[in-house]
């Protein structure tokens, strides 16, 4: 699949369509703070969801370089998990953009803000554990480790602590479901705007991950030449 | 590289026409309703258009470099 190019333009065309109709679609008005930034979940939230599934298949290959170490398997590892940082990061600051007219401040310390920020930084260790170490198969292998480490930590901080405690965002106390979106706030119009966005966005991100790992692989053909 | 300053000149070129369609135009034009939330599209669609144009121009660029390397 990511030689061929239908799904570049597959990701073009649902985020046109998400940028487009997702600012007129018809969105349920919750509260008098909302308003029109709940049209945010087609923009901040699938950063998330981008971001999710982009450390999934980082992981993913972390583990096969384990099994199977060749280069290649490194080279995917790590390109997903940096397009995955990014869009982490791209999710804090949209986060707090929003944040600063919903909740009065862009950083109020709520656990899933302060989770998320701690999982951040795990993973930017990731590429600090790397750059320090210049014997290749040894970088190659400890970050493999590191990074199926940071996974387990990703769960927890996003995942289970949020809930546990009161958040500003929907959910918490671990009752009303995932801690991120409230699924009930959604109504048939939203989601038909919502899942095309993560989808569009992730295989956006999948494609600047091919063009990190394929720069990857070919400076060390051009080194070993 | 110039298939893909054509599709930008192109591209451009469209937007020029686009604003010298706006200046003439009375404020009953479709830019110009629903609170003028159309001119945020046209922007956000302006940049999302230039952004995929970037990212595909890199692609062809490694795709030419990784033909070169088969080749060697």
């Amino acid at each position: 699949m990511i030689q061929k190019f239908w799904w570049k333009i597959l990701a073009f065309f649902l985020l046109l369509y998400t940028c487009i109709y997702g600012f007129f679609v018809k969105v349920p008005r919750l509260d008098d703070r909302m308003k029109e930034t709940i049209r945010n979940m087609f923009f901040h939230v699938p950063m998330w969801f981008g971001m999710m599934i982009l450390l999934t298949v980082s992981l993913i290959y972390a583990i096969k370089f384990l099994k199977n170490p060749t280069l290649k398997n490194d080279a995917y590892s790590t390109a997903f998990a940096a397009t995955g940082i990014i869009y982490g990061v791209l999710g804090l600051i949209t986060g707090a953009i929003w944040a600063n007219y919903q909740w009065g401040m862009p950083w109020s310390g709520d656990p899933k803000q302060n989770g998320a920020a701690i999982a951040i930084l795990i993973y930017m260790a990731y590429f600090v554990l790397r750059g320090s170490m210049n014997d290749e198969d040894k970088k190659a292998r400890i970050s493999a480790v590191y990074n199926i480490f940071a996974f387990f930590m990703l769960f927890p901080t996003l995942w289970i602590l949020p809930r546990l405690t009161e958040s500003l965002h929907p959910g918490g106390q671990g009752s009303e479901g995932n801690p991120g979106i409230n699924g009930k706030d959604m109504d048939m119009h939203m989601r038909s705007v919502f899942y095309p966005a993560v989808i569009g966005w992730t295989l956006l991100g999948v494609w600047i991950t091919s063009l990190r790992f394929r720069y990857i692989l070919l400076a060390d053909q051009t080194n070993n030449a | 590289m110039n298939n893909f300053k054509k599709s930008l000149t192109t591209f451009l070129s469209l937007f020029i026409i686009l604003s010298v369609d706006a200046q003439e135009a009375t404020n009953a034009d479709i830019m110009r309703s629903n609170g003028k939330i159309y001119v945020v599209v046209a922007i956000i669609v302006t940049i999302l258009t230039g952004l995929f144009l970037y990212v595909a121009s890199i692609d062809r660029k490694l795709t030419r470099l990784e033909k070169e390397q088969i080749k060697k």
